[in-house]
């Protein structure tokens, strides 16, 4: 029980710079970003073709980040400059990319078993909490920047900033950039973690990042930015341990995980959304029901 | 200051709704001038502001900021010289940042964004130091989210992030027009005191008459795309609300009959 557990506050620190990167796009950007399941597999080919190739590892994952970043771009530059629809240059170039990182890997699996990882001399549980701790701080203090304020501004009112001189393609460009770099960051570090990088590795990240950046904000809060990306971080952890919970119940399959995340999302949206109209219509009636009354009170008070 | 040469638009060209939205506009500002703009629905009003600010381009003629050529620039290009303040609350801030946030994105303008902290502690004294001047308790509220503020308050902030960086021109675009008289009178009150202190050379589309007639030293009047009248200075002080209606009808050759032309507050 607590071996499982802390396997998953392991994986659950790596793939939180993946949820990182989600946040940036699906809250910062409000852009559904689905690149990400393609930047995943590609960070993960692109360390686990290079470790095996000699490369330090260090250099090979910050290699893996750079490739996300491209593949973010890229989705952006067909975004913004071939005004193809937010999702569909996503869904593009996930597709595009599965094809590339085949070309990256030349076959289904790249083992890592024998090769020197990050993790090698340090421990993942040790390592990941000082990388996520430091991505965090640096995501934060750069959302504070005045570039960092006009790609939140960017999608919060776009016009606004457009007015203020942010040509908004390229905040849009910037901040699918960064979220795909953290997101192919963390897949080379799960790839140098499991021991292996494999081509269906990224199927259903973005829903698992969307899932952790939601169960994170309806946990701790989203008030600041510094609580956003804290719940972003928290929020993965606990996904994972939920998953390892769930798959200690004797009936359920590894295979069910992704239709569990998919309820676990659908739960988080709908329920905030629902409790919403429904406060919303009580204070309607109510609040109505307060000034009729009042108003009717008036006016016999003046009849008398 | 600002000039405009020429300025056509032509909307939705080829297809059956084509529609020449501005004709052969010409129209001259000297530094320092405040002018109102009103006319009917359809009149050109709101076009016009969106080819100065570059929304929209010309389909010919010149647009001169201090004499450059700024046609051909894109709005984000064109916001250095142009500070804008919108009829919609909600567009002219971002509402789920907070209000010292706002201030500094409005400051940045012009400038390029680089790694510099936004509220910075020497910007965040500057910051209240302009919002105490509006007179309504913004400055006790920098970290609050706009998103929290109500309509007036919103525009308020909106006003002063258009103009504290003094730009060349100051585009109001019904700015007063979604809010209640008590919130409208405010902000024009705002408005008024804020152009006058920086000396802004401003252009500002209403459609209350009587306050086109009570602020600025211009008024210019448009009717199906084009300037039909332009009132100066020495005229507009003794203007009345009848002459101007009776010149519209004059010139236009139809009646004034537009629900949205408000003749008094």
């Amino acid at each position: 029980m607590m071996n499982s557990l802390l396997g998953a506050v392991e994986s659950g620190l790596i793939y939180a710079l993946m949820a990182l990167g989600v946040y940036i796009t699906f809250r910062i950007l409000d852009f559904p970003d689905l690149t990400v399941d393609g930047s995943f597999t590609t960070g993960g080919a692109i360390a686990a073709v290079m470790i095996s190739g000699g490369s330090s590892p260090w250099i090979a994952s910050i290699c893996a980040m750079l490739g996300g970043f491209v593949a973010g771009a890229v989705t952006g530059l067909l975004h913004t400059k071939g005004k193809i629809n937010g999702l569909l240059s996503g869904i593009l170039m996930m597709i595009a990319l599965h094809s590339i990182n085949m070309r990256i890997m030349n076959s289904p699996n790249v083992s890592l078993l024998g090769e020197s990882t990050v993790f090698e001399s340090i421990k993942p549980l040790v390592l990941m909490p000082i990388i996520v701790i430091l991505v965090k701080v640096l995501l934060d203090l750069f959302l504070r920047t005045e570039l960092g304020l006009a790609l939140r501004a960017t999608g919060d009112n776009q016009r606004m900033i457009r007015s203020f001189g942010t040509h908004t393609d390229n905040t849009i460009i910037l901040g699918l950039s960064l979220s795909n770099g953290l997101v192919a960051l963390s897949g080379a570090f799960i790839a140098q973690q499991s021991g292996f990088a494999d081509i269906s590795s990224g199927i259903g990240m973005i829903v698992i990042g969307l899932a952790s950046v939601i169960i994170g904000e309806a946990i701790f809060g989203a008030r600041t930015v510094f609580f956003a990306t804290l719940a972003a971080v928290l929020g993965s952890i606990v996904y994972r341990i939920v998953v390892a919970l769930a798959l200690r119940i004797e009936w359920m399959e590894q295979t069910d995980l992704k239709l569990i995340t998919a309820v676990i999302v659908v739960f988080a949206l709908v329920v905030p959304t629902v409790r919403r109209s429904w406060k919303q219509k009580g204070l309607a009636r109510k609040r109505t029901l307060e000034i009729v009354s009042g108003a009717e009170q008036k006016q016999i008070g003046g009849g008398l | 200051m600002l000039k405009l040469s020429s300025v056509s638009k032509l909307f939705h060209p080829g297809s059956p709704d084509e529609k020449i939205a501005l004709v052969n506009v010409n129209l001259h500002l000297q530094p320092g001038d405040f002018v109102t703009v009103i006319g009917s629905n359809g009149a050109g009003k709101s076009t016009l502001m969106n080819m100065i600010s570059g929304v929209l381009k010309p389909d010919a003629g010149q647009i001169l900021i201090g004499g450059r050529d700024i046609g051909h620039l894109p709005e984000y290009k064109r916001s250095r010289w142009i500070g804008r303040v919108f009829q919609d609350p909600m567009a002219g801030t971002a509402p789920h940042m907070t209000i010292e946030e706002n201030l500094a994105m409005a400051y940045s303008r012009g400038k390029s964004r680089g790694l510099r902290i936004g509220v910075s502690a020497k910007r965040r004294g500057m910051f209240r130091d302009e919002l105490s001047r509006l007179g309504i308790g913004l400055e006790g509220r920098l970290k609050a989210k706009v998103g929290t503020l109500s309509g007036g308050e919103r525009q308020a902030l909106s006003l002063l992030m258009a103009t504290f960086t003094k730009p060349e021109i100051l585009l109001l675009d019904e700015h007063t027009a979604a809010l209640d008289p008590a919130r409208a009178e405010l902000v024009t009150r705002l408005t008024q005191s804020i152009v006058s202190e920086l000396k802004l050379t401003t252009l500002m589309v209403t459609h209350n008459m009587e306050q086109a007639i009570r602020l600025g030293n211009r008024l210019i009047m448009m009717d199906r795309g084009r300037i039909i009248l332009d009132i100066d200075e020495k005229t507009k002080r003794d203007l009345t609300m009848e002459r101007l209606i009776g010149e519209f009808e004059r010139i236009s050759g139809h009646k004034l009959s537009d629900d949205r032309v408000v003749l008094g507050s």
